[in-house]
């Protein structure tokens, strides 16, 4: 089952080694990974996307919650939160295909970024099957280039933690 | 580069040993650590000297040893630079350390020095490594007053959840074959105490890991000695007949568990421990108790209640009766286990013992009788060969009266015998007994039980170990007769100078019993051969 696991951790550095190496070491995957400041100049928060059965999920959590620079972790299922990616991409449109490709930014509620002679770069933030539809979407059109931020998370109101461990 | 350091070390007053070998340091601060129970410091300079600790870390870390590793880095203004002597030392230690930093702003040196100490001592202990640019020595700094150490991300849980101690109570006094699995963690918990009125009050055997022999005295009948690979088979009958574990400060460890599958089948599992991230790791824990052992049992003492369990404790009896550890007694030859009970019998529970790693370590835990914790020093998770007589080192400066005995292998002391100049600098009357065997026994052993004999590199010509001994300013004395091992060892007790025995002893000797890779903890080899002595 894939897994959001929220970090908040010290903003020094060799935090994300730290981490990451961790994961390498105990041999946990990680799917995707986003790093960024938080409100708190002195905390960053690191949404980690991990699939492994509840053992492994479990084990992750803990030897994360084992980081002396890791001050909060929390693990949520895929269903209980507001999970997004930011995703940029360049899509070939050439004038007479353009209407269509802009109608679809329009259905996705992306936004166009810039645009080329031959090509329109598109902003679009949403959840991980929302992307996946827009690229698969845009793919017969010729993709030139795409960028992911990996996953970020927030509990949504009224729904549960799995466990949130202050 | 630390020279700045060591100019303010000149005149300090901190008993300072430089070792031969920064590694050797490392399992010094390690030894020390572990006979007081305190924090051990070892500093290095850079690159190479902060490279040479890591296998003296990685040691820590797998026992739980608080240590403090100081080590000097190039300027901030090289860092990055491949700087003569430079290495990134938090980065090569990152995976091996409880926690390391680097300090770059002389301000945060003193607070860093502090937390590296806290975070090294408490919870799960570990080591704990603080890199200091050699800018960042000779700058100033005002001293602040001392505060609470806080630290946001680091809140070790000492007290157990009442609920949780509750029901591990309940689960005991109803429980008809218990049994009590103890680790290293009763010992960093200086728990003994509290272990021994526990399991007297409620009337429970008691099984130790390598590294938690000592807690429970093992001259007492409900002693069940050592479990795992190497363990007594009554150890690993009641484990796997028992319907109630209860693991203290252990981490089910591959070498204790056996197969894991088919490890405790029809027990209930209760897990005390600091570490929550031990629990239900390997093997899954029903009853889960997260706090310091020390406190948990003390609250545990209160609820449990005496039970006979006459069956359990008869079976219990019978195994040992009918499986007692065995060696042939009636060999004209030096047998190893010979010599290590001859030891306990010259030294009783006033020793502190210390081991390499291998065959001899082995014996050491099986026909030595532990009876006091932090009297028995041993690398037990990294397994780390050329620990024994640092280690030592290190015991003796912690205890300087104390009677220190490493009891090594020949090819575990060849690794860092240089040390043993730094026992006669410092005059620190360390003793050593070498299982001279002539290989590196354990490895031959499983190259004669699953290579077929092939005794591939596992041979070592050794030096005239008692010369070396002597050379380097030690007693050296050799043993080649049986008839001479008990007049050596009292020989050995009475010198005031660090001695080195060299038991020459039966060269193609096995540990027994056995469990083979893959294997039950109850499909132990070598209970056979044990009857054909009898
Ligand atoms: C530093 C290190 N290198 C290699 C090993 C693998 N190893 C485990 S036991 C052993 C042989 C030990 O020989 P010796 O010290 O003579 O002890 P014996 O088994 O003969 O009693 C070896 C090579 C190890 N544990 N540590
Ligand atoms: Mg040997």
């Amino acid at each position: 089952m894939k897994h959001i696991i929220s970090t908040l951790v010290q903003n020094k550095p060799g935090v994300l080694a730290h981490v990451a190496g961790m994961f390498a070491a105990r041999a946990f995957n990680i799917d995707s990974l986003a790093v960024g400041r938080t409100d708190d100049p002195a905390l960053s928060r690191m949404t980690i996307v991990v699939i492994g059965d509840d053992k492994v999920v479990e084990q992750v959590r803990k030897q994360l919650e084992k980081i002396i620079d890791v001050v909060k972790v929390q693990d949520f299922a895929i269903k209980d939160v507001i999970a997004h990616d930011l995703m940029l991409m360049c899509v070939h449109a050439p004038p007479e295909k353009r209407p269509e490709i802009l109608a679809l930014v329009e259905m996705f509620k992306g936004k166009v970024v810039d645009i080329g002679q031959k090509f329109v770069m598109v902003e679009l933030a949403d959840t991980e099957e929302k992307l996946e539809a827009f690229i698969e979407a845009c793919r017969p059109y010729g993709i030139k280039n795409l960028a992911r931020t990996g996953t970020v998370a927030m509990a949504g109101f009224e729904r549960t933690e799995i466990a949130d461990n202050q | 580069m630390v020279l700045p350091l060591f100019d303010k070390l000149y005149d300090a007053p901190i008993n300072f040993i430089i070792p031969r070998h920064e590694q050797g340091g490392a399992h010094m601060a390690d030894g020390y650590a572990r006979a007081s129970g305190k924090v051990g410091v070892v500093l290095t300079t850079s690159g190479p000297g902060a490279c040479n600790l890591t296998t003296g870390i990685a040691n820590a870390m797998m026992d739980s040893v608080p240590i403090v590793a100081l080590t000097g880095q190039v300027r901030t203004d090289l860092i990055g630079n491949d700087a003569f002597q430079e290495s990134d030392i938090t980065g090569v230690t990152r995976s091996i350390t409880k926690h390391n930093m680097i300090v770059k702003d002389v301000k945060d040196l003193q607070q860093s020095i502090r937390e590296a100490f806290y975070i090294a001592g408490t919870g799960r202990p570990g080591p704990v490594l603080i890199d200091i640019p050699v800018d960042i020595e000779v700058a100033k700094c005002q001293m602040k007053p001392l505060t609470e150490v806080s630290l946001p991300g680091y809140k070790p849980q000492v007290k157990g959840h009442h609920r949780q101690i509750k029901m591990a109570a309940e689960a005991i006094n109803k429980s008809e074959k218990p049994v009590v699995y103890v680790g290293g963690g009763v010992v960093s918990s200086n728990a003994a105490e509290e272990l021994r009125a526990f399991a007297q009050k409620a009337n429970l055997p008691v099984t130790m890991t390598l590294l938690g022999l000592g807690t429970y005295d093992q001259t007492r009948a409900e002693s069940l000695d050592m479990l795992g690979m190497h363990g007594t088979a009554y150890a690993n009958y009641a484990v796997q007949e028992c319907d109630l574990l209860i693991a203290i400060g252990a981490r089910f460890d591959d070498r204790v568990t056996g197969k894991v599958k088919t490890f405790a089948p029809h027990a209930k599992v209760i897990h005390i421990d600091i570490d929550p991230s031990s629990i239900s790791k390997n093997v899954a824990v029903n009853i889960p108790v997260v706090g310091d052992a020390k406190y948990i049992l003390t609250e545990l003492i209160k609820e449990v209640q005496h039970k006979e369990r006459k069956e359990w404790f008869d079976k219990i009896a019978d195994w040992k009766s009918r499986f007692p550890l065995r060696y042939d007694t009636k060999s004209p030859n030096i047998k190893p286990q010979y010599v290590i009970e001859q030891i306990w019998e010259a030294t009783k529970d006033r020793a502190i013992i210390v081991t390499g790693v291998g065959q001899h370590q082995m014996w050491t835990s099986q026909f030595y009788k532990h009876t006091k914790p932090r009297h028995f020093i041993t690398s037990g998770g990294l397994g780390t060969m050329g620990f024994g007589l640092p280690a030592a080192i290190g015991a003796q400066v912690a205890l300087p009266d104390a009677l220190v005995v490493d009891i090594d292998g020949d090819s575990s002391f060849n690794m860092t015998l240089t040390e043993i100049s730094t026992a006669v600098q410092y005059e620190l009357p360390i003793k050593v007994c070498i299982i001279n065997n002539g290989y590196m026994g354990m490895v031959r052993q499983w190259q004669e039980l699953f290579y077929n004999k092939r005794y591939s590199k596992s041979y070592l010509k050794n030096p005239d170990f008692a010369a070396v001994a002597e050379a380097l300013g030690a007693v050296g004395i050799t043993v080649e007769k049986k008839s001479e091992v008990k007049n050596a060892i009292a020989k050995m007790i009475a010198e005031k100078k660090p001695c080195i025995v060299d038991f020459h002893v039966e060269r193609e000797e096995n540990v027994w019993p056995m469990v083979a890779t893959g294997k039950s903890l109850h499909e132990m080899d070598g209970l056979d051969i044990f009857e054909s002595m009898a």
